[in-house]
């Protein structure tokens, strides 16, 4: 039996009815068309799900829609939603911290939380916040670049790049 | 310097991809699409004695249910493209007859209104299945063992010996002959999006679309439409964003063919896409040798002959490019040594397992691990410095082309300057300095060097099953857009950039005005694919030489248009204009002409002007477009030194990386940021085999390795700092001197990671270890001598 939720995505609220196992990144990608949150496992290991549920990144592959019932949900396509890049995908785009892009939105989830928990990380604690989202093109080197650029423009430093 | 080339130029790819906008084959929406999940055999190898789908059939939902009885005779085989003396190529129907073979073997396929009740509906087909015995260990299966085909009698796939030279001789003669075992084990490559089809048949037009996650789109619909048989002139594949290959894609499967004719059954829209276990056990896997090493060398380090005595692990099926993948390892077994003879003995055997093929770096990450450990064995044989012993067998600069022992010409190289580079970044004898340090505080301390080249650009189409050139299009659209149409498919390596850097340059204009389409069968003219290091090397060349092509066509118009020959007009930063020189003395005499027309032209003024064509000379054919075939006269071999320095924990065995330095020499370079990204991208997936990754069956074959979860992929917090730098050797195969990068990281790191454990276990009297190299197997090394 179908249940009514209503979920606030990218600062817009849905009424849905959705079967009780829908899950949270079916809701969003098949029900809600935004196809930028990727589904790369379906086990919670590789973090291309990633988006931000009021104010956490949560692996949207293993939670249900009903779970976000009443809550907020930021994905990819609400990061640059006032029309200007969010500092996170200009660092992406500046340090070539992606290669074939499928693990990206989830990458760039996962790295506006790191650093809204800690706007000057180490690299060391960019490696640690980013354990649960897996790439396999890049090797990290240039993610962790990318979100240093980030981390620098945040503080409204200007970036320099290498 | 050029505007374009050579800069480290951000890619025009990503604006869509850093904001979800790019679409895959999952984010393609056709109305009423039809969506199909697989039962697969649990077992690995079985008779099917009855299938029974009714109840799954009137599920909820449910449109269709398939088994191999329904498609047999409709649907034609998985295809092999290898040739080989004596190959065995089993018949690999898309959904199991009554044997299945490995554990993920499609047996049925179940169409419904949505994924869910698809999933749901598998678990009502009741299977009646005969276990048969299994053979999973490819030594086991060459001497016999079970049968996979009882009609074969046996389980090789094929026998085959290559290599140059006396090796008997050579051996004889030698003053150390070293063996070692060595196993590459088995890999999963692991795209982060999975396969995936999406298929529309029109019937009225009769034409078949299929949307796959590929890296030959081309090559695909020739396969589909023989496997189908719907002309291919009715076929259109689309390779849409893809997420990753490394090879995996560069194959035609059984699911691809499958749901092009179940939309062409049910005349709506299907979409299958892989879950990540139906990837793990159905999509292709790499490596699988285990093999027998014979190195001779003299007393001063000088080798003197190689051989290498391998079994090669097919799986059950041969999937596109299965067989051929133990070629290129005995292609690639001189390394970068001078080796007067060489020898390769393959015994290629079936088991019950998923099939092995081109996984980043296919066959040559092999050799490069058997010529390399070679080397360092016969540095600790003979008490000299692994950098000497390569030193020692390097050709000179000069001697390029340089001809091996196992067939091949060489283009161009210098090892000792990428060597010298390396040692220098590493500062390789203080490096030493404190390894003794280190080893005299009693801690685990080593160094691994591996010189490395591999084969690349593939290739010249004499050595490839289906062609190895590739095409390209350049197109000036009215308003002067630039358009290139490229056969190379790529996915992730960031060629809509490179290739539109050399739009901007030949032609002068603004990187943002030029478009690169790839991936469409119905818009790009037939082209081969990316995989083998060839996007630029071969496509790239494809790309620069219909440029050329087109920047003559464009000057013959623009000469007309001012009045002049084509030999008094120059072109630069897109604009063709008459030498002064000639403007002042008149042109080519009819002066009243040339007083009246313009002394320049924009190169976007010609293009307009060559599609309206109220002004074109006698005979010049309208529009602005022009094509190249490229077809390489050899292959290039890029080359680099990477040095690694590990610390290990005697506690625990654990392995840390302090330096990762790399020098890799890919001749001339497009764009250092992605050089560097492709770099960096290939040595993390060493790192994986080296210490973390191995694709494990048990004795029943099931894949015990199967999830994410068993199957340990490098995170971001696993992997060292890379340090990189590069020298440039042109290569004399192509006009931009260009040679390939994307597999150098997965051939040349593996040896010097595990080169730097066995010179920290060294005192503990280990010469050799297999990969992966875990804790585990080290501390025991270590706990065993306290």
């Amino acid at each position: 039996m179908k249940k009514p939720i209503t979920v606030t995505v990218n600062g817009v609220a849905h009424h849905d009815e959705v079967e009780p196992r829908l899950l949270l990144v079916h809701y969003i990608r098949d029900v809600l068309g935004l196809t930028g949150t990727h589904v790369g496992c379906e086990t919670s290991i590789c973090g291309a799900c990633t988006v931000i549920l009021e104010g956490q990144a949560a692996k949207s592959c293993t939670m249900f829609a009903v779970q976000a019932d009443g809550e907020s949900v930021t994905t990819i396509e609400g990061m640059a939603a006032s029309g200007d890049l969010h500092p996170v995908q200009e660092g992406f785009w500046e340090q070539h911290g992606l290669q074939c892009g499928y693990c990206t939105p989830g990458m760039i989830m996962a790295a506006a939380q790191i650093l809204d928990r800690n706007p000057d990380p180490t690299d060391a604690e960019i490696r640690h916040g980013l354990e649960g989202n897996l790439c396999r093109c890049t090797g990290y080197q240039h993610i962790v670049e990318a979100v240093q650029n980030a981390a620098r423009k945040m503080k409204g430093q200007e970036a320099t790049g290498d | 310097m050029a505007k374009y080339v050579g800069q480290r130029i951000k890619r025009t790819e990503d604006p869509r991809l850093i904001q979800g906008l790019g679409h895959y084959v999952d984010d393609i929406k056709l109305p009423d699409t039809l969506h199909v999940a697989f039962l697969r055999s649990m077992y690995a190898h079985a008779k099917i004695k009855s299938i029974d789908t009714s109840e799954a059939a009137h599920a909820p939902g449910v449109v269709a249910v398939y088994t191999g009885k329904d498609v047999a005779g409709k649907i034609g085989p998985v295809p092999c493209a290898a040739a080989l003396p004596g190959l065995k190529i089993p018949h690999y129907p898309v959904l199991a007859g009554d044997h299945v073979t490995f554990v993920g073997h499609p047996i049925a396929a179940v169409v419904a209104i949505d994924k869910y009740a698809a999933r749901d509906a598998i678990d009502l087909i009741m299977v009646d299945y005969e276990e048969l015995p299994v053979v999973v260990d490819v030594e086991e299966a060459a001497k016999g063992g079970p049968l996979v085909y009882e009609e074969y009698g046996d389980n090789i796939a094929y026998k085959l010996t290559s290599g140059e030279g006396d090796i008997e001789a050579a051996l004889a003669a030698s003053d150390h002959v070293i063996k070692q075992r060595i196993v590459h084990q088995r890999l999963i490559p692991i795209a982060m999006e999975p396969r995936g089809v999406l298929a529309r048949y029109y019937p009225g037009e009769k034409e078949l679309t299929i949307w796959t996650s590929t890296q030959i789109p081309h090559l695909a619909r020739t396969q589909l439409a023989i496997m189908l048989g719907v002309p291919e002139n009715k076929v259109r594949v689309i390779a849409p964003e893809v997420g990753g290959g490394f090879g995996s894609k560069l194959n035609v499967y059984a699911e691809e063919g499958l749901v092009g004719w179940i939309a062409m059954q049910l005349g709506k829209p299907v979409k299958w896409i892989e879950g990540r276990r139906e990837n793990f056990q159905s999509t292709i896997h790499g490596r699988g040798q285990i093999g027998y090493i014979e190195v001779g060398c003299k007393n001063d380090g000088t080798i003197t002959g190689l051989r290498y005595n391998v079994f090669a692990d097919m799986g059950a099926y041969l999937q596109l490019l299965t067989p051929a993948i133990p070629t290129l390892t005995g292609l690639m077994l001189s390394g970068c040594y001078k080796i007067p003879a060489i020898q390769m003995n393959v015994t290629a055997v079936f088991t019950n397992k998923m099939s092995t093929d081109a996984y980043r770096g296919a066959g040559r990450p092999e050799a490069t691990q058997v010529i390399e450990r070679a080397a360092d064995l016969v540095a600790a044989e003979l008490g000299m410095d692994p950098v000497e012993v390569r030193r020692k067998n390097f050709p000179e600069p000069t001697e390029f082309p340089f001809k091996t022992a196992t067939g091949l010409f060489y283009d161009s190289g210098n090892y000792q300057g990428a060597l010298d580079k390396a040692l220098g970044m590493a500062d390789y004898t203080k490096m030493r300095e404190d390894q003794k340090k280190a080893r005299e505080q009693g801690r685990i301390f080593g160094i691994g060097v591996s010189t490395y080249v591999e084969i690349c650009a593939i290739g010249p189409s004499a050595a490839t099953p289906a062609g190895g050139w590739e095409s390209a299009t350049v197109r000036i659209e009215p308003t002067g857009k630039v358009t290139i149409l490229t056969g190379a498919s790529p996915h992730g390596q960031g060629q809509e950039t490179s290739f539109a850097q050399l739009a901007g340059d030949e032609l002068g204009v603004d990187l943002n005005d030029v478009t690169v389409i790839h991936g469409d069968t119905s818009i790009v003219q037939y082209g081969i694919g990316t995989f083998g290091s060839r996007g630029t090397a071969v496509g790239g060349t494809a790309v620069f030489n219909a440029l050329q092509k087109l920047k003559e066509k464009a000057t013959q118009l623009a000469a007309h248009l001012l009045g002049v020959d084509a030999s008094s007009v120059t072109f630069k930063e897109g604009r063709f204009s008459v030498e002064a020189a000639m403007a002042a003395a008149g042109g080519n005499g009819d002066s009243a002409k040339e007083a009246s027309a313009p002394k320049t032209v924009s190169i976007q003024e010609v293009a307009l002007a060559a599609h309206v064509a109220h002004q074109i000379p006698p005979g010049f054919e309208p529009g602005l477009s022009a094509t190249n075939f490229f077809e390489p006269s050899n292959f290039t071999f890029p080359f680099g030194t990477h040095i690694v320095q590990v610390e290990i924990d005697r506690e625990t065995g654990k392995i840390d990386i302090q330096r990762y330095v790399a020098v890799d020499d890919c001749g001339n370079v497009l764009n250092p940021m992605l050089v560097d990204g492709q770099v960096h991208g290939g040595i993390v997936q060493s790192i994986g085999q080296a210490l973390y990754e191995e694709a494990v069956y048990d004795e029943q074959g099931q894949l015990v390795t199967g999830t994410l979860m068993d199957y340990a992929i490098p995170k971001a917090a696993m992997v060292p700092w890379m340090e990189l730098d590069r020298t440039e050797t042109p290569s004399p195969v192509n006009p931009m001197g260009v040679k390939g990068v994307g597999e150098a990281g997965t051939i040349g790191a593996t040896p010097a990671i595990v080169g730097a454990i066995v010179d920290a276990l060294s005192p503990f009297g280990v010469r050799h270890l297999d990969m992966p190299i875990k804790p585990e197997v080290v501390w025991r090394i270590i706990s065993a001598s306290a």
